[in-house]
């Protein structure tokens, strides 16, 4: 029973951190509130768009063009393997002892991570196109690019905003670190226990867990309004109700 | 010939006003379906696609719950024992096998012993004689399905469904996704083994013409699930019992009739043989009494050399004159329906008929067949008879 | 600086290393890794620990998920968004919410780490039950198997590649987490990155270690698969 209070007790107290100023624990300094944290707020929200939006303008138009002419297998199979295994937090730290702190640097790491899912999902997904809908395509006279762009791409958009959900919760989650390359993000809180305390990681720690989840939320929707109503209504093998991870699953932080 | 496929373990099965009706549909899947198969007997299945065959198949086994009736193995309900039990002791091959990839050829076979609890020594030994049952090598047991073509995967599902030596097997369209070639070859193949082990088996398919030439006894269903009728294969081509069968059966019925017939077994014309230099006055003799008005020239061993012209029987000696070659010549041992197609191909009105040692036996024509058809039927060929010699 | 907490408590704080020439001009220096490398063995076997066993208690889990949902369907999809939610959850943010319950250390890494394994798992586990032929389920039942016998001993086995393949990536991907278990008070190679994120040589042996921890199990998990699907290594 008291445990439970004890928690209740650290989670009130961590609640509070979010919404109300506060002294630091080190003394002096005004800690918390909304108006601090919305400005890490910002500053993650910041750098993540821009990673995530850098990621998509490489990787997709790529990968559209291999699945397109077929050729990307290795390729796929590769990053996907390469992008799990490296750790986020040595990837960042690598940028750090070799280029330096700063956001351009954080926003090169996270875009980083966020290409292997992308490329991975987007190849596969244009591969998994019918391809009799493609032949038919050709036979009528689109020329290639054409073909990607009325017949793939659209085919294609469920894996490809699955491969966006996976990247943009990456890339969300990782920024968390970023204060370990001098970008105050939301994980200021969590590396500075110092001046934040206990009480200030954990209510970090809340607000992170909850804007993942927003985010995840609301590219699981995306992925489901850019379905096309056909897919939707087909037999479950073929419906992305859960898409299986053959290679997108990936998770950096 | 190992002794244990001579244990004549088969069991009589009996339908009694089996229905299945799936909740929510109007229409039965299987109408109060009665029929009894003796022991030994194949008794086949067969009717279009939603008239609930395979629907009544597999409520033997229980893979399909009976909604109303019973169904009885030697006398026994099937509903008497725990399912996994009632299902050890029935053979069960379905279409594509469904062999264990991730196990060898002879733990596939071995599977329903294994369940039984025999021991190592004798699971193999069984493995062994079945390899051998149904013609694959002894070495065959090491291997994997996926190395084995489709074919052999057919008849590996066979010996697996004999491992136990059941007394009932239940077969679904076993051959149908073989292709037509090798088919013929396993159905054959099939119809010998069951000569030897003759075991009670209920085989479903959607071909008529496998069914004619697959069973003792056929069932054919029509949609609703009822039976239309319940028959030996030449009583069904003779005599069938509604319009429904009639063109469930088809329109050519005569000729699949032919094909469960030799030459040998239908009365045959007779026909004058006559050799060079035999009296004329003998041959006219002979020509009289014979059933057809021409003489076949025949050697000193009796072999048909061609039909005699008038000219030949001008002398006083029968000389070598031919108004026509003796084609076609047709064998006693051959199936009745391929002779007529050879008399059909030719322009001759009547067909040479040979035995073993090439001597004329007789004379094939298009009326010989003709009698034979608008004949009651003496007797009930199937298909398996046509395979033994 | 930074303080990295420790599982005993308290904060360790270090200054940069190196004391030679190359290190401090900060070049990668083969020769103090060679020196040095000493210091990353604890942490690296405090990373092998945090990555077993958090995949092995998750496929535990997991199997026991994908056995039950596996007779009733319909559960499928509420554990996929269970198990999908503790994956969105970044492991940071779980390390920390994690704390007040099970404390610093060890426990609260082991349990954030699991859960993130579950999802991937289960999803591989029920993809490869859902792989087996319908025809190959019918023939087993239809010899008499029962249920448990043909789940165990026909669909599991059936299933052993795709399960292999869910293990591969929960190992990788934990492999990278457990990097950040030093935010647990749990130890792990990433508490030598971050004690000395600037130095180039530190950063490249630990992260280095760690991914060759990562291919080291993946290749391992490879060789299981391989000796345990002798059926798809025999061909006609």
């Amino acid at each position: 029973m008291s445990v439970a209070l004890a928690v209740l007790g650290d989670f009130g107290e961590a609640i509070e951190f979010i919404f109300k100023e506060r002294e630091s624990v080190s003394g002096g300094v005004q800690i918390g509130g909304i108006p601090e944290l919305s400005a890490f707020g910002a500053t993650h929200m910041k750098v993540s768009i821009i990673a995530i939006v850098i990621a998509a303008v490489a990787a997709i138009p790529l990968a559209l063009w291999l699945g397109h002419i077929g050729r990307g297998d290795f390729l796929a199979t590769a990053t996907s393997n390469v992008g799990r295994a490296v750790p986020s937090l040595a990837l960042l730290a690598f940028f750090i002892s070799f280029i330096g702190l700063g956001e351009t640097n954080v926003i090169v790491v996270l875009a980083l991570l966020a290409v292997p899912p992308l490329i991975t999902t987007t190849y596969v997904g244009v591969r998994q196109v019918d391809r009799d809908a493609v032949d038919a395509a050709r036979g009528q006279g689109l020329t290639g690019m054409e073909i990607v762009r009325k017949v793939e791409l659209p085919l294609a958009l469920p894996s490809i905003f699955g491969g966006l959900r996976t990247a943009a919760v990456i890339v969300v989650a990782t920024a968390t670190i970023a204060p370990l390359a001098n970008v105050r993000t939301l994980g200021e809180p969590i590396i500075t226990p110092q001046t934040y305390g206990f009480v200030g990681q954990l209510g970090a720690a809340i607000v992170v867990a909850v804007i993942t989840l927003a985010v995840d939320f609301l590219f699981a929707r995306l992925q489901r309004a850019v379905t096309p109503a056909g897919l939707k209504l087909a037999e479950p093998a073929a419906r992305r109700r859960f898409s299986f991870p053959t290679k997108r699953s990936l998770k950096a932080t | 010939m190992e002794a244990s496929t001579d244990r004549s373990t088969a069991e009589p099965l009996e339908f009694c006003d089996v229905t299945k009706r799936y909740p929510g549909s109007s229409t039965a899947a299987v109408d109060e379906l009665s029929l009894e198969v003796p022991a030994g007997d194949i008794c086949v299945l067969v009717g279009p696609s939603g008239c609930g065959k395979t629907t009544a198949m597999r409520m033997v086994n229980r893979m399909v719950d009976i909604t109303s009736g019973d169904i009885k193995l030697g006398g026994r309900s099937v509903k008497d024992r725990k399912t996994a039990e009632l299902r050890r002791e029935i053979g069960y091959v379905i279409q594509h096998v469904g062999l264990f990839p991730h196990r060898t050829i002879a733990e596939n076979i071995g599977t329903v012993p294994g369940l039984l609890g025999w021991d190592k020594r004798r699971i193999n030994e069984r493995v062994e004689e079945l390899l051998e049952l149904i013609g694959l090598p002894p070495d065959t047991g090491k291997r994997y399905p996926t190395q084995l073509s489709g074919g052999q995967r057919q008849r590996v599902g066979v010996a697996r469904a004999l491992a136990a030596d059941p007394p009932v097997m239940l077969m679904d369209e076993p051959f149908g996704a073989i292709d037509p070639i090798n088919r013929e070859r396993l159905q054959n193949e099939f119809l010998r083994l069951q000569a030897q082990v003759r075991k009670t088996i209920v085989f479903v398919t959607h071909d008529i013409d496998e069914a004619i030439k697959m069973g003792d006894r056929i069932a054919i269903l029509q949609e609703g699930g009822k039976l239309a009728q319940y028959a030996p294969p030449a009583e069904l081509l003779t005599y069938p019992a509604s319009r429904f069968v009639e063109d469930f059966v088809g329109s050519d019925r005569a000729l699949k009739r032919l094909a469960l017939q030799r030459v040998r077994d239908i009365d045959l014309w007779k026909a004058a043989a006559i050799r060079t230099g035999a009296p004329v006055a003998e041959a006219r003799a002979s020509i009289e009494e014979a059933d057809v008005p021409y003489a076949m020239l025949v050697d000193e061993r009796g072999r048909p050399q061609g039909w005699l012209s008038d000219r030949a029987l001008a002398g006083e000696r029968v000389t070598e004159e031919l108004r026509s070659p003796a084609h076609p010549i047709v064998e006693l041992d051959d199936v009745l329906r391929d002779a007529l197609a050879d008399l059909l191909s030719s322009e001759t009105r009547y067909g040479a008929v040979v035995d073993h040692d090439g001597a004329l036996a007789g004379v094939l024509s298009l009326e010989v067949i003709q009698q034979f058809l608008h004949a009651a039927p003496t007797d009930s060929p199937t298909g398996a008879d046509l395979l033994r010699e | 600086m930074i303080g990295v907490p420790l599982a005993q408590g308290g904060l360790k704080i270090q200054e940069p290393g190196g004391s030679d020439a190359c290190a401090a001009a900060n070049d990668f220096c083969p020769s103090w890794i060679a020196e040095n490398i000493d210091r990353y063995w604890t942490p690296l076997l405090e990373h092998v620990y945090l990555t077993v066993v958090p995949v092995t208690i998750g496929f535990a889990i997991s199997l026991a998920l994908a056995i039950i949902a596996h007779r009733r369907r319909w559960l499928t999809g509420p554990i996929i968004t269970v198990t999908g939610i503790f994956f969105a959850i970044p492991s940071v943010a779980a390390f920390f919410l994690l704390q007040p319950l099970t404390g610093l250390g060890y426990n609260t890494a082991m349990v954030a780490l699991v859960s993130y394994t579950l999802l991937i798992i289960f999803r591989s586990i029920t993809l490869g039950l859902r792989n087996v032929p319908v025809d190959t389920r019918d023939a087993a039942l239809g010899q008499g198997l029962t249920s448990r016998q043909v789940l165990w001993s026909v669909e599991l086995p059936m299933a052993f590649p795709e399960i292999i393949a869910g293990l591969r990536i929960a190992t990788s991907t934990t492999v990278g987490l457990a990097a950040l278990a030093v935010f647990a008070g749990a130890g792990g190679l990433g508490t030598e990155i971050l004690l000395d994120k600037r130095f180039k040589s530190n950063v490249a042996t630990a992260g280095g270690l760690a991914i060759l921890l990562a291919a080291a199990l993946d290749l391992l998990l490879l060789a299981v698969q391989r000796l345990g699907t002798p059926w798809q290594r025999a061909r006609a």
